[in-house]
């Protein structure tokens, strides 16, 4: 497709900001100053001190002679520079691709975006007429090249469209200023008499090389489109992302849900050809005014099924606050990976792996992914360490779950003290004591040592026994600790079915 | 001659009033897992363990709970021996995982789902039952309403998947629309021969009420990865239930 830049110039860019700050300022000559060389020099004047004469790149005392009384404001670059970035960022509800052009303008990449506001001429209204009610005096062009549309933006009349294919035309009728060239080259070109770029446009390269240099050529092929020349957007273009316009600002959350699905049918579709599938997605509204709603879902399994993640995404539209109206939807996969074929790796036989991640994401969605649990076995005696949790859904046990001790179904969280009354030490226990209650216990097996495993931890080992009291539960308790050492503790730490 | 066709035709019209109510006939016997609880075939319809139901536990002590926990681990291990996960939800979760495996089971089949609230259980069970993905879901929880269970009873009527309920300690042991509620009880371990020791477990079954079926009290050991039935003598029922009378 052709490209199409759209150059937005704003000759006042630091005193406006100043004068939306201050209103008192907006009837009375103001500059913007800062020391240069050892002089104060004027950076910035607006429209009213321009009129008095006074234009940036005076000497501040200069300015003095001729208007006495004027205001002087302290300029800082970097704030303007800021102030750039931030309306280049406005600009992206008009087009992805904005880039800040220094020291006051704008580049957009308009291509393929005008005719959803009706035509060039209708998009170029609607910006400039939104930045004019913001307080910002401004100018812009449209053309194919950035230096066309450069050019024509500061030197052209008003707000004018270079049509496809035109940059010529338009750039002869220019001023030689118009070519973006370093002060030198400028001077000279002056110095030979070119006022316009058509007086010396068709000359041979050849000339124009030895007389002014290779920028010249440079800049003049950028104009017309025969050198190359790209942007740099404020903001990477993200290869997964989807933006929807809306007609009239959208207020509802049906209104949010219909946009959402088209953007997620329009992705998952382009996804579903590439296979690859969502890990992570964004979904932004950008709202009329300037505030950015967004919402995000992770899932467990790549996943492009437009259905399920429509679902994910349900479950939080409720968090958008879209106050006056959302004027932009912009969905984003930020994370992407390529969707798995459904290989039965998970569940033996049958089982569907597809379904089940859509199920845990749902759940992971509402309550969180940190309430979902799967476990696999270790090679560890030790109870607490014998099993290790996987955050996979796919992963597979690496050793056979051990099947020769018996485990109790229910495991305390931490071992309770218990008061036990033993026949004979190394005898199993006859009764003990919890929470103030007592068990007589009818039955017992073991012991079963587990020692600590030195190379991880130190400690007593412990001697479980299975035990069952009078009334038929079963218990697993444990002594900590030899007799012959003296200091023995009994403790409770799980329940058999 | 004639008492038998009278028979029949009051058993096909059994049958129908079964399929109104929303049991579906076991059409292919591959398709139905066996609970292995046979001695009880004549407490449920159609004598087979309602699967695609939602089933009630009642465990009015901590004791009762991993008892109940124990069946439900042992039917569960018939549940899922087609290889479909189950879903484990608990709100305050001791059960551990490699305890499972000897009821049958390979404990990372079963994805474990902790929440905090009981509101939350609900939800996810009701999500999991739509799921026909999994094999069974099991809830832990203390308080349901009538309406939350009616909701649990819709969706596995749509994806034919199994749920138990289990209420430890409940304040209200209120009617649920669940087709059965069952209490289990620790026993005394099982042993052969008199060994010392702790044997094989034993629970007390009692199946309060069942849809279309016959209440009852059974004993039911696990032994070698399956239910064993233990009859009940007489030696063993009466004080058992003479405590329950008057206690």
């Amino acid at each position: 497709m052709a490209k199409r830049i759209l150059s937005l110039w704003f000759p006042y860019l630091a005193t406006d900001r100043l004068s939306k700050h201050y209103p008192e300022l907006k009837n009375k000559p103001f500059v913007l100053s800062a020391s240069e060389k050892g002089r104060i020099v004027i950076k910035a004047a607006n429209l009213l001190a321009e009129q008095e004469g006074i234009t940036a790149g005076k000497v501040l005392a200069d300015a003095r002679a001729i208007f006495p009384s004027i205001d002087d404001f302290k300029y800082d670059l970097e704030v303007i520079n800021k102030l750039l970035e931030s309306l280049a960022a406005w600009c992206l509800r008009f087009t992805p691709i904005a880039a800040v052009d220094p020291p006051n303008g704008i580049m957009l990449d308009i291509s393929g975006c005008a005719h959803l506001w009706g035509g060039e001429p209708q998009y170029l209204k609607t910006i400039v007429k939104r930045l004019l009610d913001n307080g910002y005096e401004v100018r812009g062009a449209i053309a194919d090249t950035i230096g066309t549309a450069w050019g024509t933006a500061r030197y052209g009349s008003g707000f004018s469209i270079v049509e496809k294919g035109k940059q010529i035309e338009m750039l002869v009728s220019l001023p030689s200023d118009a070519l973006r060239l370093e002060t030198p080259v400028l001077q000279r070109i002056r110095k030979l008499g070119f006022r316009k770029i058509g007086q010396f446009i068709n000359m041979p390269s050849a000339t124009l090389r030895r007389r002014f240099g290779e920028t010249l050529l440079e800049r003049l092929g950028q104009a017309v489109g025969s050198y190359p020349e790209a942007l740099h957007p404020i903001k990477p273009q993200q290869p997964y992302q989807e933006r929807l316009s809306c007609l009239e600002p959208i207020r509802t959350a049906t209104g949010i849900e219909i946009g959402l699905q088209n953007l997620l049918e329009s992705i998952c579709n382009r996804m579903g050809k590439e296979g690859k599938g969502f890990r992570t997605g964004i979904f932004r509204g950008y709202r009329i005014d300037g505030k950015v709603e967004q919402i995000s879902i992770g899932t467990s399994r790549a996943s492009n099924d437009p259905l399920h993640l429509f679902k994910l995404f349900q479950l939080k539209i409720q968090h958008i606050e879209p106050a006056l109206g959302i004027e932009l939807f912009e969905l984003e996969a930020s994370l992407v990976e390529d969707v798995e074929e459904d290989q039965e790796v998970l569940w033996n036989v049958g089982g569907n792996p597809k379904k089940i991640a859509e199920l845990l994401d749902n759940i992971a969605g509402k309550i969180g992914m940190n309430a979902i649990h799967r476990y696999l076995p270790t090679e560890h005696h030790w109870p607490e360490r014998s099993v290790k949790l996987t955050s996979s859904l796919d992963e597979k046990p690496s050793i056979a779950w051990p099947a020769d001790k018996l485990r109790p179904l229910h495991l305390l969280a931490k071992p309770e003290p218990i008061d036990v009354m033993v026949q004979l030490p190394d005898y199993p226990p006859m009764l003990f004591t919890h929470k103030g209650k007592a068990y007589k216990l009818m039955k017992a097996d073991g012991p079963e040592r587990i020692e600590q495993e030195w190379w991880m931890a130190t400690g007593q080992p412990r001697d479980y026994y299975r035990v069952e009291d009078e009334n038929g539960a079963r218990y697993w308790l444990f002594r900590s600790g030899h007799y012959e050492d003296g200091e023995v503790q009994w403790f409770l730490h799980g329940f058999f079915a | 001659m004639e008492g038998t066709a009278k028979k029949e035709i009051i058993k096909v019209l059994r049958e129908s009033i079964l399929k109104i109510e929303g049991f579906k006939s076991v059409t292919n016997e591959m398709d139905q897992p066996d609970c292995m609880l046979n001695d009880m075939a004549s407490a449920f319809p159609y004598g087979r363990f309602p699967t695609g139901a939602i089933h009630e536990f009642i465990s009015p002590t901590a004791a009762c709970a991993t008892s109940a926990n124990g069946f439900i681990a042992g039917l569960l291990s018939a549940l899922m021996a087609n290889g479909l996960p189950c879903l484990w939800i608990s709100t305050k979760r001791s059960l551990f995982p490699a305890g499972l495996k000897y009821y049958g089971i390979e404990p990372h089949q079963v994805i474990f789902i902790d929440v905090k609230k009981n509101k939350d259980a609900l939800w996810v069970m009701e999500q999991g039952l739509k799921c026909n993905a999994v094999a069974v879901v099991v809830a832990e929880l203390n308080e349901v309403s009538f309406s939350e269970s009616q909701r649990l009873q819709l969706a596995v009527e749509q994806s034919r998947v199994t749920g138990f309920l289990h209420r430890k300690r409940p304040h209200k042991e209120n009617t649920l629309a669940c087709v059965s509620r069952w209490k289990i009880r620790p026993k005394k371990s099982y042993i052969i021969d008199d060994l010392p020791g702790v044997g094989f477990p034993m629970w007390e079954v009692q199946l309060e009420k069942i849809r279309n079926g016959k209440p009852g009290k059974w004993v039911f050991g696990w032994r070698d990865k399956q239910f064993v039935s233990i009859p009940l003598t007489p030696l063993q029922k009466i004080p058992v239930l003479k405590m329950e009378q008057y206690g």
